[in-house]
């Protein structure tokens, strides 16, 4: 998410400095734009950053459901400048050390029993101004673009591609009388309808690939890989548990109690709900496609 | 024709939300979910001094002699709060094996006191190569003198982590699938030969694997005669199948009120969230399939009472089906339109999400039901 916005926005000493690490997975990021009451609404942002005359910002405020903040050891993350003028207005996009003094994670747990995101604290967090990405204010037109490359990601056709062959591999190996339920043709045919729809997402997805190639940055139209791709996610593990049956109903956490391969299913399952609320949610998404490429207004 | 409460069953549904109130509000269920047992000896034991554990016995069993419509009031009051105490097992599943096939002395011992709260039973039965066919028992008992020898493997006994006595299933006779064949035997716990392991569910109950090597019952443990458990092992997964459906009625429920509390609190974009339409019409379809879930599960229950084998297992069959589609649909959008809360631990909603979709997936999935619906007399009548 962060690489291409630094490629796009960031000075030459920013590139410099980030990128090399990210590629070589050196250094691990984090997502700081949520805030428990800036969600859906994003731009309500309330965290803020105030200069403090000495070459510094000071970072105050409360980030959350960040993914992974404890393993982070950067935080890209939206923070107001200016509360004067309209809410989009006035937000910068700033990159924080996760080591610097004041900065607090509180991991929490999700409905998958993992411990998938944290809420993220800022007390007098001290962060040098050259780590603003973007003008200062002009937070929203990075953020944006951000969210383009996220919403593609999400989209996770490799992932659920890799999903679907699981989900037919759990299918061969699970028996109903003795037999396999992959020759169960309402069982095959559950799977190859999902197996339509992805394939028609993974093509959609080498459209918005290549136009990115082209040098298009991933559009409105990413929102489309968003919304199927995520429902896709949640279709795969859906049909795993279904065709578990009862072996989807424990947490495996007893040794042998299911076959190896299905383990990780009841809590993907799970966790997974959360495809459709992350990176924006589905519904969120759909007001998106009304209005910027449906004139729906 | 009418579906309206009698004053009684009025009487049965109020005093079950008003123990629910003062002993086993949400929080109660969660944190039963760390506990070992799962959930409390002491609350089973209120239950059964209440008269809620004999309801669905006739009186010659030992029971109340309720009916299931009102042993689906006190499912639905409970589920509306995730009480965790083992009414399915103990008292739908091999409490109804226990009173439709023991002598009165097998009664007199093992479900008497179940029925008063002090003991608990549970069935051992499902096997995994068998998914939800209540007859595909591969488990052998053979008959040595005065004694019966079992093998075979049962997975997923609901509650039979702790159970004072499993009900386990085993063939004396014909082949997986057949009707004819299969007998019921009392197993205490802790009989040499049947280990059992917990399981820990995703709903936060407990469960066991039982693994049968040898293990020897001696033949006063038969529940009935030799090889004629069937009919009334059918008849008790149908009667789980449709607690369930009744279980998750409360479920909807309480998802529904959550969420549309949730719709009229949280702001974003300056205005309550249920003030969009898109999110409006979502928990307008949310409600539609708490009504529908609700109504499927009536019928099942008032064809339990009503006896007619055919109408049962159709109305079983067609509750269960759409417990699987709507009470799924309602867990899951209860989920979504919480947004990133919903997904945490912390709060309640995930709670109902996964004993949703543990009643779900139990005693027969929606794959499961809708084939019985299809192979059902009832789908081709008047053709
Ligand atoms: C597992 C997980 C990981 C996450 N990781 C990160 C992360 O790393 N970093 C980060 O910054 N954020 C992260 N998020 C946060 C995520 O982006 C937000 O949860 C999401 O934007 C929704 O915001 P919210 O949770 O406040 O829900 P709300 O905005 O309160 O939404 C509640 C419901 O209202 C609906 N809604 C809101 N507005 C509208 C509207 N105008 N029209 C129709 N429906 C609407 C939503 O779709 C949703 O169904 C994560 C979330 C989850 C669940």
């Amino acid at each position: 998410m962060v690489g291409p916005l630094i490629m796009q926005f960031g000075t030459e000493a920013q590139k410099r400095r980030f990128l090399p690490r990210i590629l070589s997975g050196d250094e691990v990021w984090c997502q700081g734009y949520s805030e428990p009451n800036a969600g859906s609404d994003l731009a309500s942002l309330r965290s803020s950053a105030v200069d403090d005359g000495r070459g510094s910002f000071v970072v105050n405020g409360q980030k959350t459901w960040t993914t992974y903040g404890q393993y982070a050891d950067w935080i890209f993350c939206l923070v107001r400048t200016d509360a004067s003028g309209k809410k989009q207005q006035g937000i910068s996009f700033l990159l924080v050390d996760m080591k610097t003094p004041g900065v607090t994670v509180k991991p929490m747990l999700t409905i998958g029993g993992t411990p998938a995101f944290c809420e993220t604290f800022f007390e007098d967090v001290v962060v040098p101004k050259e780590n603003l990405v973007g003008p200062l204010h002009g937070g929203w037109t990075v953020a944006k673009a951000l969210l383009g490359h996220e919403r593609t990601m999400i989209g996770g056709v490799g992932a659920s591609l890799r999903a679907l062959r699981r989900l037919k591999r759990i299918a061969r190996e699970t028996t109903r009388a003795g037999a396999p339920l992959l020759d169960d043709p309402m069982v095959a045919a559950k799977i190859a309808r999902l197996e339509v729809r992805l394939r028609s997402l993974e093509m959609a997805n080498y459209r918005t690939l290549a136009a990115a190639a082209l040098g298009h940055a991933p559009g409105p139209e990413s929102s489309i890989l968003k919304i199927r791709g995520s429902e896709i996610q949640q279709d795969c593990f859906e049909l795993a548990m279904e065709i578990m049956g009862h072996d989807a109903l424990s947490w495996h956490d007893t040794a042998g109690a299911v076959p190896a391969l299905e383990t990780w299913v009841p809590s993907t399952y799970c966790y997974n709900r959360a495809t459709t609320i992350y990176g924006g949610s589905n519904e969120i998404q759909k007001n998106i496609i009304a209005k910027l490429i449906l004139g729906l207004s | 024709m009418h579906f309206s409460l009698s004053a009684d069953q009025q009487l049965l549904k109020d005093s079950v939300a008003s123990f629910v109130k003062r002993q086993s509000p949400i929080t109660r269920a969660r944190e039963l979910r760390r506990d070992p047992l799962g959930y409390s000896r002491d609350t089973w034991a209120t239950l059964g001094e209440l008269g809620w554990l004999g309801l669905p016995f006739s009186e010659a069993q030992g029971g109340l002699g309720g009916s299931f419509v009102d042993l689906s009031i006190v499912l639905e009051e409970l589920g509306a709060a995730l009480v965790p105490e083992p009414l399915i097992s103990s008292i739908v599943l091999a409490g109804h094996v226990v009173a439709e096939l023991g002598t009165e002395a097998q009664r007199a011992e093992h479900l008497a006191p179940v029925v008063a709260g002090a003991r608990t039973l549970a069935l051992a039965h499902t096997e995994r190569d068998g998914r939800y066919d209540p007859l595909w028992v591969s488990t052998t008992a053979a008959r040595r003198g005065d004694s019966y020898a079992l093998d075979g493997e049962k997975i997923f006994v609901l509650g039979g982590h702790d159970a004072d006595d499993l009900v386990v299933v085993a063939r004396t006779s014909g082949a997986p699938g057949e009707l004819e064949g299969l007998t019921a035997f009392l197993a205490p716990r802790g009989a040499p030969g049947v280990p059992v392991s917990p399981l820990g569910p995703i709903d936060g109950r407990r469960a066991a694997h039982v693994t049968l090597r040898g293990a020897s019952l001696p033949a006063s443990a038969r529940l009935g005669d030799e090889g004629a458990a069937g009919p009334v092992l059918s008849q008790a997964l149908d009667r789980a199948a449709a607690a369930a459906c009744a279980e998750g009625v409360g479920l909807t429920r309480a998802v529904l009120e959550m969420t549309t509390a949730y719709l009229c609190t949280r702001e974003q974009f300056g205005v309550k969230i249920g003030s969009f339409q898109a999110l409006q019409h979502r928990a307008v379809d949310m409600f539609i399939e708490t009504e529908l879930v609700k109504s499927a599960s009536i019928r099942a229950a008032i064809a339990l009472d009503a006896g007619d084998p055919v109408e049962a297992a159709w109305a079983v069959s067609l509750a269960k089906a759409q417990l699987g589609v709507g009470g799924k649909y309602v867990v899951q959008q209860a989920i979504q339109l919480h947004g990133g809360v919903g997904i945490t631990d912390e709060h309640d909603v995930g709670l109902y999400f996964k004993r949703m979709h543990a009643l779900m997936s139990s005693f027969g999935d929606e794959a499961h039901h809708v084939a019985r619906v299809a192979s059902s007399p009832r789908f081709t009548a008047g053709l």
